[in-house]
């Protein structure tokens, strides 16, 4: 299990200093004069030039570079280019803010997915079942923001049940929070009921299919009891993958809510930032949805590797 | 933005050996099946004819339009839906009806190029990845991994700050950041593939690895291949709706359906929902209607 886990741990920083390369090439190869990309093409020179004096940008790119690298490992992305101040602590509290959105999201979306996929998956083929692939389907092709207008359209302006805006007055109570948060919460969540109800009607049909289920069935176990203890512990075995892949694009699909629901989190810092070309504001936010989908999938794969011995063998051979 | 997480390597119904011209009928059956089948499918076709329709309209454009899309006629601004204007006006008095039928344009020219640059750089990807594997592979792999570890709604809108938004960047970049995608699907169809005899035939025959790689595995893998070109269309227009909403994707004056919706949703809570609610249900439609084009290639593929 420890070289299981080293393993992967390995695999993780490896991605990491991939990503932070990709996110450099992009904030400082493509645009091969920073200052000039901020300032726009009509800034006369001199501002240029002393814009990225003042930036730092006008060091040599492998200064910039390993920088930049050590920003990653000692978590300071620098200062804002709008603010002047550490980008950090700025990102954090929107992050938190987020968190709560996207945890909501996920605490609606995944039992109902899970138990509309072992449902469909135990009715193969009849009407339940292809009318909930085709809504999965559906659903998870529209973006955020057109499910999030609709539903304000239909929930907040027509028949007033929920709060169109997300941000709940100060002092709120935990109930409160919930109740404006709702609808942006369910407009994401519906999105990724289709990935997870479909993984989870795949898993489980494979399950249903081998033969240790049809030995427990054989010795007398009631079709409760093998779905309890032999099927279900299997099946959602990449029903896990795939929650924890969806928490990284969750952070993507964040920033159009935050903006239909006018929520102060993450995707309102990044899109304030993408505004007014505070790179090193957006470079911190993509680093740190790309650590925050990192470290989903090594929970998953851990989990995985608990739920079910041969994946970690696998790993260590 | 998120991506299928399921394993999609479908090989066609039949492999076929891609020599000799009896074999060349016997694939053109195969299309033909094909066809047939789809259109025994409602989802296909209740797909096809709300595509059929938003192309038509992209293509004829202001010739069937009942107002002029783009020139208001100095009415009062978000007249409600009405006779005169079945979905209403917007801000500046525009009818709703003639800038949705416009506005699917843009987005079905920008979609289509990038899901076609996204798939061709994959494809060419996977099918090197899966063919040579050792050293080339285990890189490529990496950097697909690190490019699939970010939602691609967000290194989007990181690259159009940077290079600055237009339709041909946004096409780019949208291309650019689906190739991984596609080439991790087409490389474990590949790896499927080799193993098949077929391909130890052709080596053993002394052909080069790119003569293997176009005129014998390519052919077997491009079921999967397709599959992989509609469903990435529909994530095209995803993505790329959500950027023009971001405000990063098309720009004004298009009549673009996220651009629409970023401009006029600010009023919904004031109860002008007829300017968003619109384009949001178009883009819906849109969306929905290739899903299901691709799910039905996808199963009958399967069969």
């Amino acid at each position: 299990m420890v070289r299981f886990i080293a393993r992967r741990l390995l695999l993780a920083v490896i991605t990491l200093w991939l990503l932070a390369t990709i996110v450099f090439v992009i904030t400082n190869v493509l645009p091969n004069n920073v200052g000039r990309t901020i300032l726009g093409p009509f800034a006369p020179e001199e501002t240029v030039n002393a814009l990225n004096e003042r930036l730092g940008t006008n060091r040599p790119i492998l200064v910039r570079y390993v920088d930049s690298l050590r920003g990653l490992v000692t978590l300071d992305f620098g200062n804002s280019f709008v603010s002047g101040k550490a980008v950090l602590p700025q990102v954090v509290g929107a992050v938190g803010r987020s968190a709560k959105l996207a945890g909501l999201a996920l605490l609606i979306t995944i039992p109902i997915s899970i138990a509309a996929g072992l449902y469909a998956a135990r009715r193969r083929d009849r009407f339940a079942d292809r009318a909930i692939v085709l809504l999965g389907v559906t659903l998870s092709s529209i973006p955020e923001f057109v499910t999030g207008t609709i539903l304000v359209v239909v929930v907040g302006v027509g028949l007033r049940w929920l709060p169109v805006l997300a941000t709940a007055p100060d002092n709120a109570d935990v109930l409160t929070q919930i109740r404006f948060l709702l609808m942006p919460a369910i407009a994401m969540a519906i999105v990724y009921f289709g990935y997870i109800a479909r993984m989870t009607r795949a898993g489980t049909i494979e399950v249903l299919q081998s033969d240790y289920t049809r030995t427990a069935l054989m010795k007398g176990l009631t079709t409760g009891q093998t779905m309890r203890r032999h099927v279900v512990r299997n099946a959602l075995v990449p029903t896990v993958a795939v929650i924890a892949v969806q928490i990284g694009y969750l952070f993507g699909g964040i920033i159009a809510v935050e903006k239909i629901f006018n929520y102060n989190g993450m995707g309102s810092t990044m899109l304030f930032a993408a505004q007014h070309k505070d790179l090193p504001m957006l470079t911190a936010g993509v680093i740190i949805i790309g650590i925050v989908y990192m470290l989903a999938t090594l929970a998953a794969d851990l989990i995985m590797a608990w739920m079910n011995p041969r994946i970690r063998l696998d790993a260590e051979r | 933005m998120v991506e299928s997480t399921a394993p999609s390597p479908s090989p066609l119904p039949t492999p076929v050996p891609a020599t000799g011209s009896g074999a060349m009928s016997e694939r053109a059956r195969a299309r033909r099946e094909l066809i047939l089948l789809l259109l025994r499918r409602r989802a296909f076709l209740i797909g096809v004819v709300v595509l059929v329709i938003w192309v038509v309209c992209a293509v004829l454009g202001e010739r069937i339009t009942p107002y002029d899309p783009f020139n208001a006629f100095f009415l009062p601004g978000h007249q409600p839906p009405s006779p005169a204007h079945l979905f209403g006006t917007d801000r500046l008095g525009r009818d709703v009806l003639s800038r949705v039928m416009v506005g699917s344009r843009d987005v079905l020219i920008v979609a289509p190029l990038a899901a076609l640059l996204g798939v061709g750089v994959g494809t060419l990807l996977g099918l090197v990845m899966g063919y040579y594997r050792g050293i080339v592979d285990d890189i490529l792999s990496r950097v697909v991994e690190a490019f699939l570890a970010l939602p691609v709604i967000l290194v989007a809108l990181l690259t159009l700050v940077v290079l600055g938004s237009s339709s041909v960047v946004v096409v780019f970049v949208v291309g650019v950041l689906f190739a991984p995608i596609v080439a991790r699907t087409v490389r474990s169809a590949v790896l499927s593939e080799r193993q098949l005899d077929y391909v130890t035939a052709a080596k053993l025959r002394g052909e080069t690895g790119l003569f293997i790689l176009s005129r014998e595995i390519f052919p077997n893998v491009l079921g999967p291949t397709v599959v992989e070109m509609t469903v990435r269309f529909g994530y095209a227009i995803f993505t790329v709706a959500t950027l023009s909403f971001l405000g990063v994707g098309l720009q004004p004056p298009s009549p673009d359906w996220g651009l629409t919706v970023s401009q006029e949703y600010a009023n919904m809570i004031a109860g002008i929902w007829w300017p968003t609610l619109f384009p949001a249900l178009a883009i819906a439609s849109t969306v929905i209607a290739i899903n299901l084009i691709a799910d039905s290639l996808q199963s009958v593929l399967n069969e």
